[in-house]
């Protein structure tokens, strides 16, 4: 190592404090009697208790629940295909182009994404008649985009990395190539995809600038509704929620991670 | 390439149908395969840039839709396009617009910048680690990302405030007087972009650094190089494509990021994607805020080029 013994442990150790101290803190003070949301005055749990009452709360997690997994159901078809088209097909016509439009919605900065795309729902509106306003389905159509993005990096790599001899051998032994996609390719990158789907799952839900524009009245997800909230200031209810929806992704992440690294021993 | 009666894909009972069709119609099934992602990025990507583009050169009126429409028919029956410059001629005469860009380019680079300084360390730290502990670290960093990124914003509210954690420590341990005033800040928007987006910056960092090959430190090092100048003339240079990989994904999300200076900058605060928000949501001038996103777009367009010229490069290796 160069560092000369403490400094770069000390620089590692600042990292980490740096990325959960305030994550931590949230926790902490949401089970806070006081409204002062930084002076403790006692433990409670009934900011928890509120947020259970609070139905605009319910209701936008519930829009956000359904508009999460459909955008991750697409954007996992979207994205592997792509992924696969990209690494399997080798030439064809518009493969700069594919190759392009997957990998910019990762970078392009979303109230960019979200803005072109409303003015494109608008547009189709006013020509093609559909989508007919905007709301759930104009959410699900912009998650995916974006999501699917996502889930191509990760369906790439590991179709990169897949033995492809196990494919040629079926082939050999007469399967056609939607045999083949189904029965060899498919249940070897279930893995990445299951990661590719909770990650497109977690981007939908996290989503606040893309929603705000494709998203029509009666339509709120979850984040919009947290964002009205705190935008006037610090709000115990809204500790209350993120430490609940930490504690789910926490667990969540721990169980995937070691299911998939599980599952990578055994295959191996 | 017809779906003859020997493609394979035919053979396949429950697509045989569907087959036939498309085969009739000359389409194979390579081509349906392609054409699926294929059309719906150019629908709901690549064409939205375009409307984005001839919204960007009509203007705002009061109606539904609130911009003039790209053609009208004359009394006498001929299209006319109707194209203005009008909204970027404002964007150049309207200072507002040149400081928003010129100031969203400075917090992107200082964030940048500071993402650097944190994760380079955290990054090696990491990739040097033997392998249990590696892996514990590398899910350590990853596991912010997971959790929602406006909860994360809004954790550094509660933080930073005037009663928050970090003044009422300060005063504890009589370091200051009185609070300082961090929210609403720039300081705060950088802290808030280098908290974001630090694990881009650690995970391409890492991917590079694990891949360093140990034969170099130590051809360095028997050669007589301090542990210092070897990580100046060996480990560095050969970081470069992860820096620059990190330091992209930092850059370019940063220069349009609206969460963050609407909850942690001050009324001061001046960045782009805020000015196309509030162009849009408050104002309402859906042609003015297309002719910003435009400008940002052009903004943003050599970063992403050059990142993926330093990724197509790592995949050729």
């Amino acid at each position: 190592m160069t560092g000369r013994g403490w400094v770069l442990p000390m620089a590692v150790v600042f990292g980490f404090v740096f990325l959960y101290a305030p994550i931590i803190s949230l926790v902490v003070f949401s089970f806070n009697e006081s409204r002062l949301v930084t002076v403790w005055g006692g433990f409670s749990t009934r900011w928890y208790g509120e947020l259970l009452r609070d139905r605009q709360i319910l209701n936008a997690a519930w829009v956000s629940l359904k508009v999460a997994f459909w955008s991750a159901n697409l954007a996992v078809i979207v994205g592997t295909l792509g992924a696969f088209v990209l690494v399997r097909m080798g030439r064809f016509f518009g493969r700069l182009l594919l190759t392009g439009m997957i990998t910019a919605p990762l970078v392009m900065p979303e109230v960019i994404t979200g803005l072109s795309l409303l003015l494109l729902f608008v547009s189709m509106e006013l020509t093609l008649g559909w989508p007919a306003g905007r709301g759930l389905t104009t959410i699900i159509i912009a998650h995916t985009t974006f999501c699917a993005a996502f889930v191509a990096v990760i369906a790439q790599s590991r179709l990169r990395d897949m033995d492809e001899s196990l494919e040629e051998a079926a082939r050999d032994l007469g399967a056609g190539p939607v045999r083949v996609f189904f029965d060899i390719t498919l249940p070897v990158i279930t893995p990445a995809l299951v990661s590719g789907w909770l990650l497109a799952f977690t981007l939908s839900l996290d989503d606040l600038v893309i929603a705000s524009f494709v998203s029509g009245p009666g339509a709120s997800t979850l984040p919009m509704v947290i964002f009205s909230k705190v935008r006037l200031g610090v709000s115990p209810d809204v500790n209350a929620l993120a430490t609940i929806i930490i504690g789910i992704v926490t667990i969540a992440v721990l169980i995937v991670g070691w299911m998939l690294r599980k599952q990578a021993r055994a295959g191996r | 390439m017809s779906a003859a009666p020997g493609n394979p894909l035919t053979r396949s009972a429950p697509w045989r149908g569907t087959a036939r069709v498309f085969g009739w119609l000359g389409i194979s099934g390579r081509t349906l395969v392609i054409a699926i992602p294929m059309l719906w990025l150019l629908v709901f990507f690549l064409v939205p840039f375009f409307v984005l583009g001839r919204i960007s050169l009509a203007e705002a009126i009061i109606a539904r839709p609130p911009y003039t429409p790209l053609w009208e028919r004359d009394a006498d029956g001929t299209l006319q396009i109707i194209a203005t410059l009008e909204n970027y001629r404002w964007l150049m005469e309207d200072r507002l617009y040149a400081n928003a860009y010129l100031s969203s380019i400075r917090i992107a680079v200082v964030s940048t910048i500071f993402a650097l300084l944190i994760g380079y360390p955290m990054a090696y730290f990491i990739a040097r680690s033997p392998e249990p502990r590696r892996s514990i670290l590398l899910l350590l960093v990853i596991l912010p990302f997971w959790t929602s990124f406006l909860l994360r914003v809004y954790a550094w509210m509660g933080f930073l405030r005037r009663e928050g954690v970090i003044n009422n420590f300060l005063i504890w341990a009589g370091v200051i007087d009185s609070p300082l005033t961090m929210l609403q800040t720039d300081f705060a928007v950088y802290i808030g972009i280098v908290y974001t987006y630090l694990p881009f910056m650690i995970l391409p960092l890492y991917a590079n650094l694990t891949k360093l090959d140990d034969a170099h430190l130590e051809a360095a090092a028997d050669l007589g190089a301090s542990p210092m100048v070897t990580f100046f003339t060996v480990t560095l240079p050969l970081s470069l494509p992860g820096i620059v990989a990190g330091s992209m994904l930092v850059f370019i999300p940063a220069i349009g990021e609206y969460v963050i200076p609407a909850l942690l900058g001050g009324p001061d605060t001046l960045m782009i994607g805020r000015v196309l928000w509030d162009e849009f949501f408050s104002s309402r001038d859906w042609p003015v805020a297309s002719a910003v996103a435009i400008v940002m777009l052009v903004l943003v367009v050599a970063p992403i080029m050059w990142l993926q010229s330093v990724q197509n490069r790592r995949e050729l290796k």
